[in-house]
C-alpha cells in the first residue's frame, strides 16, 4: 500500500468526523502532522479555524465555544501538552465537552532527545487533569477512535484527547538514516 | 502620572446598565468578579473564580458562536498581563462584537495588593512595576480599536464605546486602590455554565 496516500486519506477522515459530529471551531498550532487536516478545516465553509500562540488558549476558546452553543476542537503536538495543564481544569470545573487531537513526538523512534520529557508525560499529566486518553497507531484505526472520542465528549460530557502516534505519522529524522 | 481617580465598582455598574439577552459577559477571577457580580448577578453573566488568563480567549470563542450578541469581557491588569498573546488572537480573528475591558489599579488585589507590571517604574522597594502600558499592546497585537480611560468624563464614551462600538475593542481603565466587600456569585462552575446556556440557547 502507498504509505502517503495512506497518510492523506485517514487525515481526510478525521475531517469527515468532525463534519459528522458537527464542529464549528477547530482551534491549532502550527504543526506537521496535523498539517493536512488544518488546511482542510481552513478551507471549510463551515468550520472557524484559530491559530493559537500558545495552546492554553485552546481551552477557554472550548469553553467559550460551548457556552455560546458551538462544538470545537483543539489540534496540537504532545511538546505543547504542558502549557495546557492549569486551564484543563476547567472542562472539569465547569463539566463542558472537551476533545483533544494530539500528534506526538518523543515517542516510537523520536530521534531528537528534547521530545522525549513532554512526549513521554504526555499520557500521564493528561491522566493526571482526569482527561480520558485514547492512543491510536494503525492508519485503519484513526477514524473510528477519532469518532468514539467525539462521542465520549460531545455526548458524554467528557474531555477526551486523542492521541496520533509516532507509528502512525512516521518517524521524523531530518534526513538521518 | 498622576493617580487614578475612577472607582471600579460605580463604573462597572455603568457599564452594565440596562443589559439585557443581548449582552453576554465573561468576568475574569477576583475583583472583576465581584465587581460585575455587585452589578447584578445575571445568568447571562460567566463569572470566573479560577482561570487566571481564560477570559480574553473565551470571549473570543464566544463571540464567534454569538456574532448576533454582544460579549463583553471584563477583567483586571494582573489576569491581563498573564494572557497578553491572546490579544493576538482575538486581532486574527477581528470580532465585531467583542468588547474588552481592563480595569488597571496596578495590583494584584486578591494576593494583598502587589504592584503588577502596569505600575510605574522606581515607585519604591515594593511598589514598583514596569510602566506596562496595556492598551498599547492590544494595538500592537492588532485591535486598532484601542485606548486608555482615565477620567470621569469620558466614562459615558467608554460606556457607549464597550457596548456598541465596532470591535474588537479593547479599553484600558485606570481605577484607584480601593479595599472593596467581596460580593460573590454562585462558585460552581457547572451551574454558572448551565444557567448561562439555558439562558441563551433554552437548553443547558
Amino acid at each position: 500500500m502507498n504509505v502517503e496516500l495512506n497518510s492523506a486519506e485517514w487525515k481526510d477522515q478525521i475531517f469527515d468526523v468532525f463534519q459528522d459530529h458537527d464542529i464549528k471551531q477547530v482551534f491549532h498550532v502550527p504543526d506537521a502532522g496535523h498539517s493536512r487536516l488544518i488546511e482542510l478545516c481552513q478551507k471549510s465553509n463551515s468550520i472557524r479555524t484559530l491559530a493559537l500562540t500558545t495552546e492554553e488558549e485552546g481551552i477557554p476558546l472550548a469553553a467559550g465555544a460551548w457556552l455560546g452553543g458551538q462544538r470545537s476542537v483543539l489540534l496540537m503536538q504532545s511538546s505543547g501538552v504542558g502549557n495546557t495543564i492549569n486551564l484543563m481544569g476547567m472542562p472539569k470545573t465547569l463539566r463542558f465537552p472537551f476533545l483533544t487531537l494530539i500528534t506526538m513526538r518523543g515517542d516510537y523512534g523520536e530521534f531528537n532527545s528534547w521530545q522525549y520529557p513532554m512526549g513521554q508525560a504526555t499520557p500521564k499529566v493528561l491522566e493526571a487533569m482526569g482527561v480520558l486518553v485514547y492512543s491510536v497507531d494503525r492508519p485503519e484505526e484513526v477514524k473510528a477512535t477519532v469518532d468514539a472520542a467525539a462521542r465520549s465528549a460531545f455526548n458524554g460530557g467528557q474531555s477526551v484527547a486523542v492521541l496520533l502516534r509516532q507509528k502512525l505519522l512516521g518517524i521524523k529524522n531530518f534526513g538521518k538514516k | 502620572m498622576s493617580k487614578a481617580t475612577l472607582q471600579r465598582r460605580p463604573l462597572v455598574k455603568k457599564i452594565l446598565e440596562g443589559a439585557d439577552d443581548n449582552l453576554l459577559v465573561i468576568a475574569g477571577l477576583g475583583s472583576a468578579n465581584w465587581d460585575v457580580t455587585e452589578a447584578g448577578d445575571r445568568p447571562l453573566n460567566m463569572p470566573l473564580w479560577g482561570s487566571m488568563g481564560a477570559p480574553v480567549p473565551m470571549g473570543l470563542g464566544l463571540a464567534l458562536a454569538q456574532p448576533k450578541k454582544r460579549v463583553l469581557v471584563i477583567t483586571g491588569d494582573g489576569d491581563m498581563l498573564m494572557s497578553l498573546s491572546s490579544l493576538a488572537t482575538a486581532a486574527a480573528q477581528q470580532p465585531d462584537n467583542l468588547a474588552i475591558i481592563v480595569l488597571d489599579n496596578e495590583k494584584f488585589g486578591e494576593t494583598g495588593n502587589q504592584a503588577t507590571a502596569t505600575a510605574p517604574r522606581n515607585n519604591g522597594p515594593t511598589d514598583s512595576g514596569a510602566g506596562t502600558d496595556l492598551a498599547m499592546i492590544a494595538k500592537g497585537c492588532g485591535i486598532a480599536d484601542s485606548a486608555t480611560v482615565r477620567e470621569a468624563g469620558e466614562v459615558a464614551q467608554l460606556v457607549k464605546d464597550v457596548r456598541t462600538g465596532k470591535g474588537p475593542v479593547f479599553r484600558l481603565v485606570k481605577v484607584m486602590v480601593e479595599k472593596l466587600e467581596f460580593v460573590m456569585p454562585p462558585q460552581d462552575g457547572a451551574h454558572l455554565k448551565d444557567r448561562f446556556r439555558q439562558a441563551l440557547l433554552g437548553h443547558a
